[in-house]
């Protein structure tokens, strides 16, 4: 079928034009689609925010604001790029356009409730934005909303919470439509053990989405009726217990990390195998690895508060529980690397993403480490040490495998090719820039600089001024590969259905696909990741 | 994947069900004017998780589901309730 005025053919971008077919298009790859520009323009805010406060630490004192709006900006910076950008991130977007075709189904389980829960995102993004700006006064309790600060602060509180328990409806509603479309609607013969692994991530992830956000949702909720009603939960004036709120907000806000880290590991768990030309090493494991990490993850929520007045056995529990957690994360390294390890080796954009992901998160990880150990987090809590790790894991992680993600699926979505000289360019602006940027804030960390701190000692200032010229060369990087992308998502050369020689479902479809995926539901007779198999290569 | 066949559930077990809750709920207010010190909430959550569970079981059908989507709601419940013993270990430690 073609569209006859181009004599294009017909595929989910142009079988019907206008806003109006976008906005109530129930289509899983166009709502997706939606989901990639709201967190895009987002990020690029709260990226240009992160910059301003780099530049307002290039040197001790004030430089270009005030202390009040330097608290102001690290609170929106994290609000915004922690439940606006990171935790829906790659779920809502790569989840929503290539879950349904990986596992060979026309759409998700509630194409409806899909379209909800954008709308229910977008409203929850508008809040948190207009709590930013009303009445001049945005909130500065950081992203964490940490009592009894958040229950007495006089700015914007109540929307900012508001809007974080809005955008949790979101995260909700995502998991259970995908639990129930991986439970109900993969195709005949495509056994859990057929099913490719992101899709498998995907559901670990879920799960996550499912329990812990409403844990979170009823916390902001106490947070709101303590400010409101004077209903004394968290604030010990009001009788409350602020650790409490520390314990409810890391129930959900740690296994939140695994929301933001499980689907960049489906991720590149996609991208190896691909550019390798060789079958996924451990498939099994990989997928208890998922399994172990959403499981463990939930019971590790106290290494967050180790400095906060827990009690001493409840200290040596979250921390033995935290190195647990590592093992099942070193497995999937240990079989990336081997799944690489005698491959065919093709080192185009989304691999060499792929790898900085490891290098990163590695990185992040073991600095993870340092800081589930008792004696040295006394030691590295709430320094820059922290900033330094959460970067690494977060941005180095879930962010590089975003990029890594959209250029692996870019032809597809798009049906076009975007230029590898200037993807491998913007690669290198944005490795080397990362790097600048967070590196020495581990240094500066362990030297004693606190984080969240608008002013410092100078003898800081070496480590500082390295790490505001990281931020411009990772702006530079980022304006690169975003023009880069935006600019061959329309003029690109037209790409073949499968580009890098894939073998998972995505890549046996045109590009882009068409309106309901399939014309025939097809019928699964082997593992995934077969390069072997004739019907697949 | 094979549909299963909608269970329909009788009317006087949708009757004895509600009557059984009403009961607990009428137990649970009961139960306040017993001075039983800290042992109140605990009752009160007790109670509440036994009503919880005749809801599911018989209202929301899990009882005629196959044993993955049973086995699932007990995961959720078992982890649940592993999630609330961690937090008060630290408040009896403390």
């Amino acid at each position: 079928m073609t569209n006859s005025s181009t004599s294009v053919p017909l595929n989910y971008l142009n079988h019907k034009t206008g806003l109006w077919s976008w906005l109530t298009s129930t289509d899983h790859k166009r709502i997706g689609l939606m989901y990639m520009y709201t967190i895009a323009i987002f990020f690029c805010v709260a990226a240009i925010l992160g910059l301003l406060m780099r530049i307002e630490k290039l040197t001790p004192g004030q430089t270009i604001m005030t202390a009040q709006t330097y608290n102001g900006m690290f609170t929106i910076h994290g609000i915004i790029m922690i439940f606006i950008v990171v935790i829906p991130g790659l779920a809502a977007v790569f989840g929503n356009i290539f879950l349904p075709i990986m596992i060979g189904a026309k759409d998700v389980a509630f194409p409806k409730l899909n379209l909800f829960s954008w709308y229910v995102f977008i409203t929850g993004a508008l809040l948190g934005l207009y709590s930013q700006f009303a009445n001049g006064n945005s909130p500065d309790t950081g992203w964490t909303f940490y009592v009894p600060y958040s229950a007495a602060a006089s700015s914007n509180v109540v929307i900012a919470l508001t809007a974080a328990f809005v955008l949790g409806f979101a995260s909700i509603l995502t998991g259970l439509n995908f639990i129930v479309t991986i439970h109900r609607m993969r195709a005949p013969g495509m056994t859990w053990f057929r099913m490719p692994l992101f899709p498998w991530s995907l559901y670990a992830t879920a799960w996550i989405q499912l329990l812990a956000t409403p844990i979170v949702g009823i916390t902001l909720l106490m947070v709101i009726a303590e400010r409101t009603l004077h209903i004394g939960f968290f604030d010990p004036s009001l009788g409350g217990d602020p650790v409490l709120y520390q314990h409810l907000f890391w129930i959900y806000s740690h296994p939140a990390v695994y929301v933001m880290i499980l689907p960049a590991m489906g991720v590149v768990t996609e991208i190896f195998p691909t550019f390798s030309q060789k079958p996924v090493f451990g498939y099994v494991p990989i997928v208890f690895s998922s399994l172990a990490i959403a499981l463990v993850g939930y019971f590790v929520w106290g290494h967050h508060m180790f400095t906060s007045g827990i009690s001493y056995e409840s200290r040596w529990f979250f921390s033995f529980l935290t190195f647990l957690v590592a093992i099942p994360s070193a497995i999937k390294v240990f079989n990336w690397l081997s799944t690489m390890y005698g491959g065919s080796v093709d080192l185009k954009p989304p691999l060499l993403f792929a790898i900085s992901f490891i290098f990163l998160f590695t990185i992040g990880g073991f600095t993870g480490l340092t800081l589930g150990s008792l004696a040295t987090n006394i030691q590295l809590h709430n320094t820059d040490f922290v900033v330094a790790h959460f970067h690494y894991i977060i941005f180095g992680g879930m962010g590089f495998a975003f990029f890594a993600a959209i250029h692996y699926w870019f032809p597809k979505i798009y049906g076009r090719m975007y230029n590898f000289k200037w993807a491998n360019i913007s690669w290198g602006f944005l490795f080397v820039g990362f790097n600048l940027l967070y590196f020495p804030l581990f240094v500066i960390g362990i030297q004693g600089m606190p984080r969240r701190y608008f002013d410092y000692d100078p003898k800081f200032q070496t480590g500082e001024v390295l790490s505001t010229i990281g931020a411009f060369i990772l702006i530079t990087g980022l304006i690169l590969m975003i023009s880069n992308l935006v600019y061959h998502s329309r003029r690109g050369a037209i790409a073949p259905a499968n580009p890098w020689h894939g073998v998972t479902l995505e890549w046996q479809i045109p590009s882009p696909p068409p309106h309901e995926n399939f014309d025939e539901i097809p019928v699964i007779t082997h593992e995934p990741y077969r390069f072997d198999h004739p019907h697949t290569n | 994947m094979k549909n299963h066949e909608n269970h329909v559930s009788s009317d006087s077990l949708n009757w004895t069900v509600l009557v059984i809750l009403l009961i607990l709920t009428a137990i649970t207010i009961l139960a306040i004017k017993i001075h039983l010190g800290a042992f109140t909430v605990a009752l009160a959550l007790i109670l509440a998780s036994i009503k919880v569970t005749i809801v599911l079981t018989y209202f929301m059908h899990l009882k005629f589901e196959n044993l993955l989507l049973r086995l699932m709601v007990g995961g959720v419940f078992l982890l649940f309730a592993v999630v609330i013993v961690i937090t008060f270990i630290d408040y009896y430690f403390r």
